[in-house]
């Protein structure tokens, strides 16, 4: 079994008052279980009900027939987010409703909240990045707290200074959420193992990046309703793409059908063994797609034996408009920007109806809030 | 339902039961009425999960008594408490339902229970970042006491003198899958 969380049944009342809703409860519907990971090859709905079963026969404590409980509540314990592998079902679950909640704030009048007042929030980006930041920065500002923004030019990094000395100066500052992006994997856990402050993984290396899979998982929950049994295609540079790594493990776990597309050398067999298929034909896969998550093309970590030419991979895997054709009506179309219009996909369809990329950008503060409420509102 | 549930709520005092709830909540529908000449400004705003049962509550009695379907809403607090990051467990947040301009409205918060007045404090804050409102007035099923901020009921279902280490336990068919009551027991 993977990593149980707390996740229960309350046993003081007075936590049960701040529960969900019922009618938004639609991906609590599974529980009790969660999806364990390493039991993907099973049937799915087969494995989810074996396995709670199991787990509450040996509980001894619910009986056959026991009532539909309708405010399951979770005690969020972490104080990192680093990534969706370690993450369980429940846990990423948690976090969507909680985006739910944030989003709703956006649409205030005065769209701030008190909730961590009196926090600083360092984000800290070793490599450059724009959306991620002004996401995080945002956020951190509707939640109240405040910013510094420092990056690999700016800090004492550019003066020999090592990781770990820069960020123990901004905790002795009294830093209390630290959001890094780094080029080296596993960066953000190996400050999260020695820092007090939260770090929250802003992209590390080609490793993780788990808020920019949380934003997906929220935009497929919120455009089809749910995300267990939809089929996702994930096309591109997958050997590359951190945010393929934490959209597979995220999509995964909640039991969506993943099919990773693109040229074999970015593509190769060895991601099938984190249970999803690997195709290198767009076109057989484009009809039965429920949503075609689109990867930029990072031109800044390949070298050329990837592929031929740009031109090239836009005739055999672009999203071009008569691609676009392939594709069921209701097909979500996404992309974690930025857009390289032309190479990955056309102008018309990144710009059409089934384009979903400006609502990922929305809901990225959304999540990124929850996220950062999650664990920086925790006392450590 | 497990076993260890069933004996502490054997051993809780009752203190009301579906018919003194419903009568409780009847009165306050028709205290807010003589209290709100023009009901169409009222808005109903339910903290979660009880608090937003007993507004639709609330607004059926007034629908029921005097034809008007006022406003009701959800208004969640957990983002606007002055203890995030002091607690070791974080309240749930839940998405607010609010008429998005609040501007002149009569918002009256609905809760089950009022106990230290620091809800009812998150919840005109929370009230505040939707529109600047004429006037917030307050509503409890139960007031138990035990103030910590300047803060006073308008309306009150029943007053519960009780102690510190006393529970309150507010049980609502709709959103505890148990029938109506009230009870009060030992921590």
């Amino acid at each position: 079994m993977t990593s149980l969380t707390r996740c229960g049944y309350r046993k003081n009342e007075s936590a049960r008052e701040h529960s969900g809703e019922r009618a938004r409860l639609a991906c609590w519907r599974s529980w009790p279980g969660f999806v364990d990971f390493r039991k993907q090859n099973a049937p799915a709905s087969k494995k989810l009900h074996d396995h709670s079963a199991q787990k509450f026969a040996k509980a001894g404590r619910f009986r056959q027939q026991a009532r539909p409980v309708r405010y399951p509540t979770m005690n969020w314990n972490r104080k990192d987010l680093l990534g969706l592998r370690e993450l369980s079902a429940d846990e990423i679950n948690f976090i969507l409703e909680t985006a739910d909640a944030f989003k709703q704030v956006g649409t205030r009048e005065i769209k701030k909240v008190p909730a961590l007042r009196g926090k600083t929030l360092v984000n800290f980006f070793v490599e450059p990045s724009t959306r991620t930041r002004t996401s995080f920065e945002l956020a951190a500002f509707r939640l109240s707290a405040d910013v510094i923004n420092l990056s690999a030019s700016t800090s004492s990094l550019a003066k020999g200074e090592t990781l770990k000395d820069t960020a123990r100066n901004l905790e002795a500052l009294h830093a209390d959420i630290l959001v890094l992006r780094h080029s080296s994997a596993g960066a953000p856990q190996f400050l999260g193992q020695r820092l007090k402050a939260s770090v929250i993984n802003a992209g590390d290396g080609a490793h993780e990046h788990p808020t920019q899979a949380l934003l997906d998982l929220y935009t497929i929950r919120e455009k089809r309703g749910k995300i267990a049994g939809l089929h996702v295609a994930i096309v591109g540079d997958i050997l590359f793409s951190r945010v393929a790594r934490s959209n597979i493990f995220g999509l995964v776990k909640l039991g969506a059908r993943v099919t990773l597309v693109g040229p074999i050398t970015l593509v190769p067999r060895e991601f099938e063994k984190l249970g999803v298929a690997v195709s290198h034909k767009i076109d057989n896969v484009l009809p039965e797609a429920d949503v075609v998550n689109l990867l930029r093309i990072q031109h800044e970590r390949q070298r050329k034996e990837y592929f031929p030419g740009l031109s090239e991979y836009t005739a055999l895997f672009g999203l071009t408009k008569e691609r676009a054709k392939l594709l069921k009506p209701d097909c979500l179309i996404m992309h974690p920007g930025p857009i390289n219009r032309g190479v990955e996909i056309d102008s018309e369809v990144a710009d059409g109806a089934q384009s979903v990329i400006l609502d990922q950008v929305t809901n990225g503060l959304a999540v990124r809030m929850a996220v950062l409420y999650l664990c920086g509102g925790i006392s450590t | 339902m497990n076993d260890s549930k069933q004996s502490s709520s054997s051993a809780a005092l009752p203190i009301m039961d579906a018919e003194a709830i419903s009568r409780a909540l009847r009165r306050i529908a028709h205290e807010i009425i003589e209290r709100n000449p023009d009901l169409r400004s009222v808005v109903l705003a339910g903290i979660p999960s009880r608090g937003d049962e007993i507004a639709r509550r609330i607004a059926g009695f007034i629908a029921e008594i005097e034809k008007i379907e006022v406003d009701s809403g959800v208004i969640d607090v957990a983002m606007h408490r002055d203890d995030v990051g002091t607690r070791a467990e974080l309240p749930i947040v839940k998405a607010s339902q609010l008429p998005t301009s609040l501007e002149g409205r009569t918002v009256i918060i609905v809760d089950d229970v009022l106990f230290t007045g620091r809800t009812v404090r998150a919840a005109m804050d929370a009230i505040g970042s939707f529109g600047r409102p004429a006037r917030i007035q307050l509503a409890a099923l139960i007031d138990r006491g035990h103030r910590e901020l300047p803060i006073r009921a308008d309306y009150v279902g029943k007053n519960l003198p009780t102690a510190a280490n006393e529970k309150v336990r507010v049980r609502l068919e709709q959103t505890d899958d148990e029938p109506d009551a009230v009870r009060l027991s030992k921590e």
